[in-house]
């Protein structure tokens, strides 16, 4: 995609030497799900210079915290943790007030999910495995979270994934949008996860969140660091009224 | 030219893309998010649905479709769409998103025909919504968009335009059976295989 009109922001193409490739055959379920024919260029228009990040408004800050946020009034088992970090756009800004989501396992590694079936680790009645959170004016996130736990898939035997949680970023224009997963960086089973490695690998080690003791709080919380870099329109700080 | 870093600036690699998963679910593409309008927005009211296929035309079961689109007047909400002499709905964002139904494949949005929109080369561009399209097995989103038939604007549509000629019924809608006197569009989403859906780089 390119952009030449004075109209529009400057946008950065998504990198795809960064990214996966569709088509990853360790990766089983990839193989009917990826296209034959290569993305059709385009020039950009109002419409891929824009998108919905800047539209949400309504979040409680409950929402970040997932060690309490199921309803229940308790609380959830497991190592708490702290994931902070920015989201940057392409030239190093910050990009403020973009929605964060994210969805985890439980400790035990098992998914509030009912199509989690087949793995039998216990549920958490106080733990969901879901957040939100926007980003403030620097482009900083914090989620409070339980460390999940590796748990087994069918996609070869024995296999497993590490432990992760899962990120969705709206970004500022319609080209920001990231789906990814966050891993702990130091964990054994990394190499042996086909998901982990479809990402390049001079761009891998940008999935891996660090233990930084900054960000750990005494007699509460280990925390990680896990900075973010988006595709699309550079980070434009503006007035929340302009679109309220 | 984009994506050509500033002089003293340093351009950042992006974060690797990966996959939903099967949970997704848990969070993204609830009941409410595919409901686009409410008593507050202008517009005429339409449902688009479809399905996910697979290379192998086999439904996709754990698909999130993903709609961004102006609003009947062509206005985006969005600080980059300053064109304030066009209206904005306070019950309108302009994005929906719809989850793959498990036992059907086929994800469904209620939402407002959009208004056209400039394509910022001097022209405007067909009405259109913007689709981010996601899966289980998708290690990244593919960005497509959906035209209505029978517009004559389609075929001056600068973004229509880049397509081969062959391959441009693929971002167009059919129309269906209304329902409950809702104008109703089809539009199925091919990952992989014949007449393969038109994805964009974006």
């Amino acid at each position: 995609m390119s952009t030449d009109s004075p109209d529009l922001p400057r946008l950065h193409p998504r990198d795809h030497a960064d990214h996966p490739p569709f088509r990853y055959p360790d990766y089983k379920s990839s193989v009917a799900r990826s296209p034959d024919h290569d993305l059709v260029s385009i020039l950009a228009t109002l419409s891929e210079a824009t998108g919905p990040g800047p539209a949400w408004t309504e979040l409680s800050p409950e929402d970040a915290d997932l060690t309490t946020n199921a309803g229940t009034g308790g609380v959830a088992i497991g190592a708490r943790i702290i994931v902070t970090g920015r989201v940057l756009d392409a030239a190093g800004n910050g990009i403020p007030d973009t929605l964060v989501e994210i969805w985890q396992a439980n400790a035990a590694g098992r998914y509030a999910h009912w199509r989690e079936t087949e793995y039998d680790a216990p549920l958490d009645p106080n733990f969901l495995g879901v957040g939100q959170c926007r980003t403030d004016s620097d482009g900083t996130y914090r989620f409070q979270t339980i460390r999940p736990g590796p748990y087994p898939w069918g996609n070869h035997p024995n296999a497993w994934r590490p432990a992760h949680i899962h990120l969705s970023l709206m970004g500022p224009s319609l080209g920001s949008r990231l789906v990814t997963q966050l891993y702990f960086a130091g964990d054994p089973m990394l190499h042996l996860d086909p998901i982990y490695c479809s990402a390049p690998p001079q761009s891998r080690h940008r999935v891996l969140a660090h233990y930084d003791h900054g960000v750990t709080e005494a007699d509460w919380a280990t925390g990680w660091r896990f900075d973010i870099v988006l595709a699309g329109a550079e980070a434009t700080p503006f007035e929340a009224e302009e679109v309220a | 030219m984009s994506g050509q870093p500033r002089p003293g600036q340093t351009r950042l690699g992006q974060t690797p893309s990966s996959t939903l998963g099967p949970f997704f679910g848990m969070l993204l593409g609830r009941p409410d998010d595919a409901t686009m309008v409410d008593d507050a927005t202008s517009g005429e009211r339409i449902r688009v649905t479809g399905l996910v296929l697979d290379g192998d035309g086999t439904p996709i079961e754990d698909a999130l479709v993903e709609v961004w689109q102006a609003n009947a007047a062509g206005r985006y909400r969005h600080p980059v769409d300053r064109r304030d002499e066009l209206p904005l709905d306070d019950g309108f964002t302009g994005f929906g998103r719809s989850p793959t139904a498990f036992e059907t494949g086929s994800w469904s949005i209620l939402t407002v025909r959009p208004g056209p929109v400039p394509d910022g080369h001097g022209g405007m561009q067909a009405p259109h919504l913007n689709l981010v399209v996601q899966a289980r097995g998708m290690l990244a989103p593919l960005f497509t968009r959906m035209y209505f038939p029978n517009e004559d604007a389609n075929d001056a549509d600068i973004v229509v335009s880049s397509v081969p000629a062959e391959r441009r019924h693929t971002l167009v809608a059919t129309r269906g059976d209304d329902v409950d006197g809702v104008t109703t569009f089809l539009h199925d989403l091919r990952l992989q295989g014949d007449d393969e859906t038109v994805f964009f780089d974006v």
